[in-house]
């Protein structure tokens, strides 16, 4: 052993496999072996089933529902209903947008789909024949979809609401109102864009959709009536919410609830919620003493739990001639669904939304939102993206590009020419962000030279002259996007979830022999935070990544957290890793010191130990302190080594990124390919460059998906009509195109590590990448907007509305 | 996503396979690949007391060729289409529609016996029996009938098929010349928004014979007889091209989904016979 020569300090730095390091995911040893362990797979002794019978009308009252026959199937033992709810106050339950949603139907139905009865039975088979047998007498009522209809209508959706003109979010101004909005100078923004040289005005609508995991929801409730304690397994993106929640909806104090949010498949955002099965199921594990499970099928999903999107954006974009924009307005009417069951931060009911500026130095902005409420599903979440960014950015980037049309200008300059400049930050936003850095010119210049941006244009120009001669019916679009997120949310004197306020944490155990353990308040749904949460603490305490353990989302061990969701987790609870990891460093010193027989301030670190500063021979390991901390009394330092850290986040950080896609539509059938995708993402310090890439291919698959086909539709009657695969668009591997991955690194100068987030980056830069490419086609024939997806007969349609059919 | 509760019989040979469809009558059904019954009964859309198993009845499988006489057994899988030398020489236009029904996972178990007797307007085999000509052969009670591919097809899911029968056999004489399926779709796993399978010969630069037929633009399969004929003694040129699209048109009858309008799916329609008559006529 003796004899071997020391480690260079680079052999060191590599054996850790810290910060920039394409570790490979622990994770995947187990998901790619059929090991993860889902909720689903979560088996309890005398567990029974339990599951909804749905409405198949838009809006009916419900005026009997008989349960006799159903309690005659072997096997149900219950059918609950919301009168057997009510005595426990748990007919209703408050949503986090301040506004509360039926758990089961309380006389009417407001959407197709909703939950009407629960129906608890020995096993999933039972519990579907209960359901078929239990009988509902619904009286249909008038149905609103079209929400710019519902604020007009004398249909009065929400009975429950009548008379009352303040909700929570300020004045109602209709009975199907739910809040405005509003944020920026109207006046100065009206002033701005009234006399400004040059004006475009467009309606962009972000349609409805769905998050759609792989894995659907569902939770399994276990009531031990001897102990008192509730244990509640779920897909939970956000486990101690949920316990604080149970607890205050139920009374059953908090200690006495364990959550427990095993792997999950997927979230996006769905998986974020409360929703009427869970709190079923606990109430039937309360009345049977049983365990309960409860687990979506694929169009219980789809109909039913959270939606997202559905933003009709109305937009005005001002500039002068040479394209300096001078101003921005926008007024969205957002369709809530049924219940404003949002998963915003409390004061934010349009989300981040007021991103809206984007990359773009623009003087004065003004945006006002009217949420309303419609015979749909509720929700509205972030399906990945950080609180109504990918709208934002969506409308942006559609707006840029309908300017630059009205302009005459090509759609990279006039972005070019707006950037925020890299001297200019930390900037302020007309609407009131303090972006922390950037540097969008350096960005934007390599993705247009990687691209070849001048020969595409080029050969664009040429393909239409051909198209016009009759020699193509092909068309060549080129798809722009700069993209600024707001994401890690956030800093609790503005941010705070039902009034919890949305910092993250971090427990670190180091233990004897040098390896540890680290616990979040994060829960990853595909992320690979074991993977990278270590990754961040190898570099920050000297231990290798692949002997620290990362866990999260058991609430009976980890530390209080909000969540993962709306790329927070790097951004906060990374944060919080780091800092944890620095008071172990501190305590560290102290030991080192002791051992080496010198002051604290003699040692210094260098990688993964303390060494004498001048001396670099005489040094103590991480690996050598630990066990020291545990077995050797230090005098004043008391034994173990642990630290945990609670992290408020001073600021957002504000990830960004330059996307091109270049898309072949053939007119005649509305058939796309895509030729090419470049994505240059900056998402600060890189901790995992393989991990990013692979959060980048996944956005912008889902990016994919919504720009070019996924949507939650409805018939004018309230029909679902988009609640399969068949209909609901997710991407094989045969559409799927190859995408370029590039990137620049402007550190967040707040987080300790300068990392900002980059899960969601591809979902809110793809998706007008893939949207502007298909306009822009059409653009030498004049067209200006045309609504998402583009599915095939879509694209059809503008071909055709532009008489290129002949 | 449960269906109802079933009996499940697996009987060995095509005579108990009848007598309990005889025996149990409306409520028993015949199950294949159960790639298009199996969801049905999920969505509790088809209520089936009795599944009858045809898996274990050996002489319902296989591909054979003949004198020019291909034949196959209704259990074949899609996935035995693509992968049958003998069928890929004697009638390539099988191969390259099976590839495009589906997925992998689909086909592997999926059957052309299923394929066909299902009556989904959606079914891409259908249009390609009533294309090729083939017969079906119907083993019942009474014994065994054959019926053409092309008066098979009544209504969506209405066929001459009597409920106490089986399909057991397709044949069709080995097609010659050129030939093309053509289709399109949304994505891989989806059904037709419009196809078109067609047959050709060319005799002298001039076609000699056309066998054209539609996929999911009416609900049943649509053999478009005129147009063929609008091809035969021409060589194919712009304007007997456009005069097949449009006999081909005025017999389909497409209705609205997801998939998109009704203008849409006959430009579509149109678009995809051209591709077809294009592919196919190269192909001779
Ligand atoms: C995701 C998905 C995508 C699909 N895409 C396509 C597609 O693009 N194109 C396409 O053509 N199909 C498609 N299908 C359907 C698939 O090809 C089915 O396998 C096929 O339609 C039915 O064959 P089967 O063997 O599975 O029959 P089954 O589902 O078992 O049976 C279908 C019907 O036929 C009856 N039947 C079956 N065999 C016999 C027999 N020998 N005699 C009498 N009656 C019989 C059954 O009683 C039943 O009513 C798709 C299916 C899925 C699940």
């Amino acid at each position: 052993m003796n004899d071997q020569t020391p480690p260079t300090r680079e052999e060191r730095v590599a054996g850790l496999k810290g910060l920039g390091t394409s570790r490979k995911r622990v994770e995947d040893a187990r998901f790619t072996q059929g090991k993860g362990n889902y909720v689903d797979d979560v088996k309890l002794p005398g567990m029974l089933f339990g599951d909804f019978v749905r409405s198949p009308y838009a809006h009916a009252r419900v005026a009997a529902i008989h349960t006799e026959e159903a309690l005659k199937v072997p096997g149900v033992l219950a059918v609950l209903t919301a009168k057997d709810l009510e005595p426990l106050n748990l007919h209703w339950m408050p949503t986090l947008a301040g506004d509360k949603q039926m758990v089961l139907a309380d006389g009417k139905v407001l959407f197709q789909g909703q939950e009407v009865a629960f129906v608890v039975a020995t096993d999933r088979y039972a519990a579907a024949d209960g359901i078929a047998a239990v009988e509902v007498d619904y009286q249909e009522l008038p149905v609103l979809t079209n929400p710019f209809e519902a604020l007009e209508s004398d249909v009065v959706l929400r009975e429950d609401l009548e008379g009352q003109t303040e909700g929570a979010h300020g004045t109602r101004k209709h009975h199907n109102h739910i809040f405005l909005w509003e944020e920026g100078d109207q006046e100065a923004t009206e002033q701005a864009i009234g006399s400004a040289e040059v004006v475009a005005e467009e309606m962009v609508y972000y349609h409805r959709t769905h998050p759609c995991p792989l894995e659907t929801c569902g939770c399994v409730a276990s009531m031990d009536k001897v102990n008192g304690k509730l244990t509640l397994y779920g897909t939970f993106q956000a486990p101690h919410v949920v316990r604080t929640v149970a607890s205050l909806l139920s009374g059953i104090e908090e200690h006495n609830i364990r959550v427990i949010s095993p792997d999950i498949g997927g979230g996006f955002g769905n998986k974020v919620g409360v929703y009427p099965g869970y709190v079923c199921s606990i109430v039937a594990s309360i009345v049977t003493g049983k365990p309960v499970k409860w687990i979506e099928n694929r169009m219980d999903n789809l109909m039913a739990t959270a939606f997202a999107r559905d933003y009709w954006m109305k937009g005005k974009i001002s500039a002068t001639r040479e394209g300096k924009i001078t101003g921005l307005a926008c007024h969205v009417v957002a369709d809530h669904g049924a219940f404003d069951a949002c998963a915003d931060p409390t004061k934010f009911p349009a989300g981040f939304f007021h991103i809206c500026t984007g990359s773009y130095d623009i003087p004065v902005a003004y945006v006002g939102v009217d949420g309303v409420y419609t015979n749909k599903a509720p929700g509205g979440v972030a399906y990945r993206c950080s609180f109504r960014v990918t709208e934002a950015a969506y409308f942006i980037e559609r707006m840029i590009e309908v300017l630059a049309i009205e302009l005459g200008m090509d759609a990279a300059e006039l972005r070019a020419k707006n950037f925020i400049k890299a001297d200019q930050f930390p900037y302020t936003s007309a609407l009131g962000w303090e972006y922390d850095s950037g540097d969008y010119h350096t960005a934007w210049n390599k993705a247009l030279e990687a691209v070849d941006y001048p020969g595409l244009r080029r050969e664009q120009a040429e393909r239409v002259e051909a198209f016009k001669r009759g020699e193509t019916r092909k068309l060549l679009g080129i798809g722009l996007t700069h993209f600024t997120e707001i994401v890690g949310a956030g800093p609790v004197k503005n941010c705070d979830i039902l009034g919890m306020g949305m910092f993250d944490s971090c427990e670190i155990r180091i233990h004897p022999t040098g390896s540890a353990i680290a616990r979040l308040g994060t829960i990853s749904q595909g992320q690979g935070h074991a993977t990278t949460f270590a990754q961040i603490l190898a570099s920050e305490i000297g231990i290798p990544a692949d002997s620290i353990t990362i866990e999260e989302g058991d609430t009976d061990t980890a530390p209080y957290g909000l969540g993962t969701y709306g790329s927070r987790s790097t951004p906060v609870a990374g944060a919080a890793t780091a800092m944890a990891g620095r008071k172990i460093r501190a305590k560290a010193q102290m030991i080192a010191a002791y051992l080496l027989e010198v002051h604290d301030d003699d040692v210094e670190w260098d990688v993964d130990r303390f060494a004498v500063k001048g001396a670099p021979e005489r040094f103590k390991t991480m690996a050598e302190i630990a066990y020291a901390s545990y077995n050797q009394a230090i005098p004043g330092v008391e034994p173990g080594l642990e630290a945990v850290s609670y992290y408020d986040p001073p600021n957002m950080t504000y990830p960004f990124g330059a996307y091109i896609c270049v898309m072949e539509i053939d007119v005649d059938t509305g058939v796309h390919e895509i030729r090419q995708f470049y994505a240059l993402d900056d998402c600060g310090t890189r901790i995992n460059p393989m991990v990013i890439e692979g959060q980048v291919h996944g956005g912008l698959t889902e990016a994919l998906a919504i720009a070019m086909g996924q949507e939650i539709a409805y018939d004018e009657i309230g029909n679902h009509k988009t609640a399969t695969f068949m209909d609901f668009f997710i991407p094989t591997a045969w559409e799927t195109p190859n995408y370029t991955t590039d990137h620049t690194v402007t550190p967040s100068p707040h987080h300790p590590i300068g990392a900002k987030g980059v899960g969601e980056s591809p979902n809110v830069g793809g998706v007008p990448a893939f949207s502007n490419a298909v306009h822009d086609a059409f653009r030498a024939f004049g067209l200006r907007q045309s609504h998402m997806p583009h599915d095939q007969w879509r694209i059809w349609k503008i071909a055709h509305d532009l008489g290129l059919h002949g | 996503m449960i269906p109802a509760a079933f009996d499940y019989h697996r009987p060995a040979d095509i005579a108990s396979a009848v007598a309990l469809l005889q025996e149990l009558g409306d409520d028993a059904r015949p199950l294949a690949g159960g790639h298009s019954l199996i969801p049905m009964m999920k969505l509790r859309m088809a209520s089936v007391e009795y599944l009858i198993d045809l898996q274990d009845i050996d002489e319902l499988r296989g591909i054979s060729v003949s004198d020019g006489i291909v034949s196959i057994g209704a259990m074949t899988t899609q996935h035995d289409l693509i992968t049958d030398a003998a069928l890929a020489e004697a009638a390539p236009i099988m191969r390259e529609a099976a590839l495009q029904i589906a997925d992998p996972q689909v086909r592997y178990v999926g059957t052309l016996g299923g394929n066909v007797a299902n009556g989904d307007p959606g079914n891409d085999m259908p249009g390609l029996m009533q294309c090729l000509d083939a017969t079906f052969t119907l083993v019942g009670p009474g014994g065994s009938r054959d019926v053409a591919a092309r008066d098979f097809y009544e209504a969506a899911y209405m066929t001459a098929r009597e409920d106490d029968e089986i399909l057991t056999r397709v044949t069709f004489a080995a097609p010659t010349g050129g030939y093309a399926y053509e289709k399109q779709k949304r994505k891989i796993g989806d059904y037709a928004t419009a196809a078109a399978a067609i047959q050709m010969t060319r005799d002298d630069g001039l076609c000699s014979s056309a066998a054209i037929a539609l996929t999911n633009l009416s609900d049943v399969p649509v053999f478009a007889k005129a147009a063929g004929a609008a091809l035969v003694g021409t060589s194919c040129d712009a304007s007997a091209v456009t005069a097949a699209i449009s006999a081909a048109l005025g017999e389909i009858d497409p209705t609205e989904d997801n998939r998109g309008p009704v203008e849409f799916k006959l430009h579509v329609a149109g678009i995809v016979i051209l591709r077809a008559i294009e592919r196919a006529w190269s192909r001779t």
